[in-house]
């Protein structure tokens, strides 16, 4: 088992490599003259030539690179040109409001598309099968934002369930004490209920966005691997034993059928964290996508760069972690290594 | 190979010209009812990015503060924005900016894509490993985040939004062609035609990247979907296109600060235009594919 593990995390470290390797090459490829960008607009000729210096622009590629390795090494992801705070710590401030949300909109994708794809390849051609095409494809079809637009008119304009679309918290709540950063955990361990239903109220709306957007992917491979578990002569023997077909669906049919369904949970991050930077925008959510929006408007290089490296670092890592859940599933997976 | 066999089956025999194509294309909408709508939702959307701005009621661009924000009416279907422009026009006028990007990304990556995987799959050695590097170090990241990130260092430009659409579709051409130029690479006809003298290079031009085509298209099709909403969202952030530009993204973005004040047509009509967009051609890939390669029929 440890010897899988080991081998999973020395295969992801080219991929480590690569992504550093980009994200250096993106500011190296900002149009005209970095130091003279950094400087801001109004800067002198001086100026110009001091950051230079100071950025370590005047030397050469290679030891740029150093330079660039050696300070994330350190934590070091740069100064925000508008704000003046280090990129790093902001981006550490901002990660658990994306995360949380993230999160949530997983568990929300799986609870819909998991019981739809397992309802669709037990009926085959029935009106939930046809649901279930109908549902993925629209789902994939459907820009996030608009989805998330779509559910602030419904909700909170049409009908006053939600509350408005702004952030975290609605203003009259202040967040918990700070042990997960995740406010509906913090909220439980204070023992406070109404901040509780407060922060999942605020949840619920872009949570359903990011379900629907990426439940396709799941949707559509667990009706695929539950058709052909179901096919499959265990299930046939199960059947001819006697057993309900609960226990077969469920036990013997599902467990076999979950593994290429947490394949496909490498591309539904890759979805989610992509649609997390649009539904920030759309509900206002202090995260680290609508902190990358932000800079982007302001032309504000560093703390783009933080983003995309801690996003790729952060899918490098689930999918590291699938590939190691797929292990422990599969026994098969840990006798070949 | 077996794709190019299962095309050929519903092909009468081989007479060139346009009524060949048109009888083929007959068979595969008699085929499918819902590829034969998609291909009609695909005609509408050439239509409209070809002749829109010859179509339209107003200028997408003419303001009119006295009927600004003005809900949908018989003189405006779509209602009219904040600045009184007709929503409708603007959202028909849009198809074509928004389909020649993704046209155009498309086409990109296809030639980037094709050739680099092609190339991996037939020569493997170093070519398979650079292109293969290549390809999973931009799997490595998320791909609208990394879209976001290119179109943010080379400038903030259509152009660029077309590059970086294309860049991350990369690895899914790559792939596929790759995939597939590997298995040709051992078919009979290749080995014929190196017996008969031909250059290696020749042989991958001539012989399997032909064959490969039906497949690639398929791709294309599959991926103009994503490659529009990789657009829209990068607009919708406000990278590339600029207002008062017509482009589906924006102009939900414009939109959107009206949604919770009821004034929900400005973003509702691009929206469900980019909706039916990508619809539209995903579900045309689904059609095209259960045709070209029926073993991936889900």
């Amino acid at each position: 088992m440890l010897t899988m593990v080991g081998k999973r995390l020395l295969a992801a470290v080219p991929s480590l490599i690569g992504v550093i390797i980009v994200t250096f090459l993106l500011t190296r490829a900002l149009p005209g003259d970095p130091a003279a960008y950094f400087a801001g607009p109004a800067a002198t000729k001086e100026a110009i030539e001091q950051i230079r210096v100071q950025l370590g622009l005047d030397k050469p590629l290679y030891v740029q690179f150093a330079r660039y390795v050696a300070d994330l090494g350190r934590g070091n992801l740069g100064t925000s040109l508008t704000t003046g705070q280090p990129v790093a710590e902001e981006l550490k401030t901002r990660l658990p409001a994306s995360a949380e949300l993230t999160l949530l909109g997983l568990i929300v994708s799986i609870a819909i598309a998991v019981p739809l794809g397992i309802v669709a390849a037990t009926r085959p051609n029935s009106i939930v099968d046809h649901c279930c095409r109908v549902i993925s494809t629209a789902g994939v079809s459907l820009p996030v934002f608009f989805t998330g637009l779509i559910l602030v008119y419904a909700f909170y304009y049409l009908l006053g369930w939600a509350p408005a679309p702004l952030g975290r918290l609605d203003v009259f709540f202040s967040p918990p004490p700070q042990v997960t950063g995740f406010y509906l955990i913090d909220s439980l361990i204070a023992g406070n209920g109404e901040l509780f239903v407060a922060a999942l109220k605020q949840l619920i709306l872009p949570a359903l966005t990011l379900g629907i957007f990426s439940l396709a992917p799941i949707a559509r491979m667990t009706r695929a691997s539950m058709l052909a578990a179901l096919a499959s002569d265990f299930v046939r023997t199960a059947r001819a034993s006697g057993l309900t077909p609960f226990t077969i669906v469920v036990t013997y049919a599902f467990r076999n059928a979950m593994l290429p369904v947490i394949t496909t949970l490498g591309m539904v991050f890759s979805f989610l964290l992509g649609a997390n930077v649009l539904v920030e925008k759309v509900f206002a959510w202090p995260g680290i996508g609508s902190f990358a929006v932000e800079a982007l408007i302001a032309s504000d290089f560093a703390p783009l760069q933080g983003f995309v490296l801690t996003m790729a670092v952060m899918y490098v890592g689930l999918n590291l972690l699938i590939d190691i859940l797929y292990g422990v599933i599969d026994p098969r997976v840990r006798i070949e290594s | 190979m077996t794709n190019i066999a299962v095309v050929g089956e519903g092909t009468p025999p081989r007479d060139s010209g346009i009524f060949a194509v048109l009888r083929h294309a007959r068979y595969i909408l008699a085929e499918n009812g819902i590829t034969a709508f998609a291909f009609g939702l695909f005609l509408l959307i050439v239509v409209a990015a070809l002749l829109g701005p010859h179509m339209v009621p107003y200028d997408p661009l003419a303001s009119d503060t006295a009927a600004a924000l003005k809900p949908p009416s018989l003189a405006h279907w779509g209602g009219t924005d904040q600045l009184g422009r007709d929503v409708f026009s603007r959202v028909v006028v849009a198809t074509r900016l928004d389909f020649f990007i993704a046209l155009a990304s498309v086409a990109l990556v296809f030639v980037m894509g094709g050739l680099a995987g092609v190339a991996a799959g037939f020569f493997g050695g170093w070519t398979d490993r650079v292109v293969s590097r290549i390809a999973d170090t931009i799997m490595a990241f998320p791909l609208f985040v990394l879209a976001m990130g290119i179109v943010a260092a080379l400038g903030n430009t259509v152009q660029n939004i077309v590059l970086a659409t294309a860049i991350v579709n990369f690895p899914l051409y790559a792939r596929i062609a790759r995939t597939e130029s590997n298995v040709l690479r051992e078919a009979g006809f290749v080995h014929a035609a190196r017996l008969c003298g031909n250059g290696e290079l020749r042989i991958l031009l001539g012989q399997v990247l032909p064959n490969i085509m039906p497949i690639m298209v398929v791709q294309m099709s599959l991926t103009m979907g994503y490659a529009i909403l990789n657009a829209a969202g990068l607009s919708f952030i406000g990278l590339g296109v600029r207002p008062p530009t017509a482009e589906w993204g924006i102009m939900v973005a414009e939109g959107a600060a009206f949604m919770v004040s009821g004034e929900w047509w400005i973003a509702f009509f691009p929206g469900v235009a980019l909706m039916i967009a990508v619809f539209c051609f995903n579900l045309l890939g689904d059609g095209l594919r259960d045709i070209v390669d029926p073993r991936r029929r889900t």
